[in-house]
């Protein structure tokens, strides 16, 4: 399942997408501990799998809340998709 | 002086159930009941069939609104809150649910009520709910491949035709038929918001536009809002519309039009998607413990 996290607005589209298909596989969650501002979380989901989620409290403010790795000339790669050992974790923007 | 207190959002609420089935013949009592801002729908289902259900709007109490659902859609069932063996919660107040035994997000549940209610062919789901609208990707056994869901503002959602439908004081349930009664359609007012619809909307009143004309221009904003949704996870045929605002013409129509695709439909009440999902996990749920139990 392609879980698409966060919202469009006016200013654009801002979201983040863990496919829980290659994110079950995962046993390390590097997604975690990479984040700098902690949005990701373990859950499990309606189908019982522990799967890596957006916290609820940043879903609707992801464009300010990933500003500080998006800086807008040499964008180095993101912690979270280089911490993601399955390639799950994608942004939209 | 005379004050208008007529409440145009209010939309009917009501209560069904199968008089022709005696719930005791069944195995598995299940229910399902979906809290949502708005609305709240309770299910009962008799060995996956469904029984009773009720449609009301919910309260600033999210508990006690799941309670006087689910007591409605019993009413003279014969039937009590300890006759059914599974409820799962569902919706945005499915924690809330003092008697369900398990809560499962309103996207699961619309994907698996989306599969009873338009059969296993049904692959995109658009549930335009009270306050959020959700793009739903599902498989042939309504399990969720992809799902998107906006519930950052109003635009594009049940609340947002309510408050077109108080500013315009034309009753909730006749705005898409007086809507699509226009002779050339107009362009779309503003989509990214409600608050600038509306006072887009004063001012297209007040320039001499009539209330169809404006309410035209509200549901194409609220259908053009919507396609970037199914756009971003993928649009595939067959396509549902479930939720309050399937049962808006003006808005069903546009979208139609502008995705060039028909929605099915179905015999089943579209805003009780999420309530029959709900009651399908129950059911399934206790299958799973009867079975562990067998063991």
């Amino acid at each position: 399942m392609k879980a698409n996290y966060g919202y469009l607005d006016g200013s654009g589209e801002f979201f983040i997408t863990i496919d829980t298909d290659l994110c079950i596989e995962c046993t390390d969650h590097g997604c975690v501990d990479a984040c700098p501002l902690g949005l990701f979380e373990i859950i499990v989901d309606d189908y019982d799998d522990d799967v890596a989620a957006i916290k609820e409290e940043h879903r609707k403010k992801l464009k300010y809340d990933c500003a500080p790795c998006k800086p807008v000339s040499d964008r180095p790669p993101l912690p979270c998709v280089e911490a993601c050992a399955p390639g799950a974790v994608t942004h939209s923007w | 002086m005379s004050e208008n207190t007529a409440e145009f959002w209010r939309w009917k609420e009501y209560n069904w159930h199968d008089e022709t089935v005696d719930p005791r013949d069944g195995e598995i009592i299940s229910a399902g009941v979906d809290v949502g801002s708005v609305s709240s729908q309770a299910v009962v289902m008799i060995d996956g069939k469904l029984y009773a259900y009720s449609n009301m709007r919910t309260g600033s109490d999210s508990p006690d609104s799941a309670r006087k659902a689910m007591n409605w859609a019993l009413e003279n069932t014969g039937l009590a809150l300890d006759d059914i063996h599974y409820t799962v919660g569902t919706g945005y107040g499915r924690v809330n649910v003092p008697f369900a035994d398990r809560a499962i997000t309103e996207i699961a549940c619309h994907a698996r009520g989306g599969n009873l209610m338009y059969g296993p062919t049904v692959r995109t789901i658009l549930d335009m709910g009270g306050q959020d609208c959700k793009a739903i990707h599902c498989d042939e056994r309504g399990k969720v491949t992809n799902l998107l869901m906006n519930d950052k503002c109003a635009a594009g959602t049940g609340r947002g035709m309510e408050v077109f439908a108080d500013l315009l004081a034309v009753s909730i349930e006749e705005v898409g038929d007086l809507s699509l009664d226009v002779e050339e359609e107009p362009p779309p007012v503003s989509s990214t918001c409600v608050v600038f619809a509306k006072s887009e909307a004063s001012s297209l009143l007040r320039e001499g536009w009539s209330k169809k004309r404006v309410l035209a221009a509200y549901c194409s904003a609220m259908a053009h809002r919507v396609v970037s949704l199914l756009d971003r996870i993928g649009m595939e045929k067959d396509f549902a519309i479930t939720g309050g605002i399937a049962k808006n013409k003006g808005v069903v129509t546009r979208l139609e039009r502008e995705l060039k695709l028909t929605s099915m439909k179905s015999e089943y009440d579209t805003q009780i998607a999420g309530a029959i999902g709900a009651a399908l996990f129950a059911r399934a749920l206790v299958e799973k413990q009867r079975k562990k139990v067998a063991k």
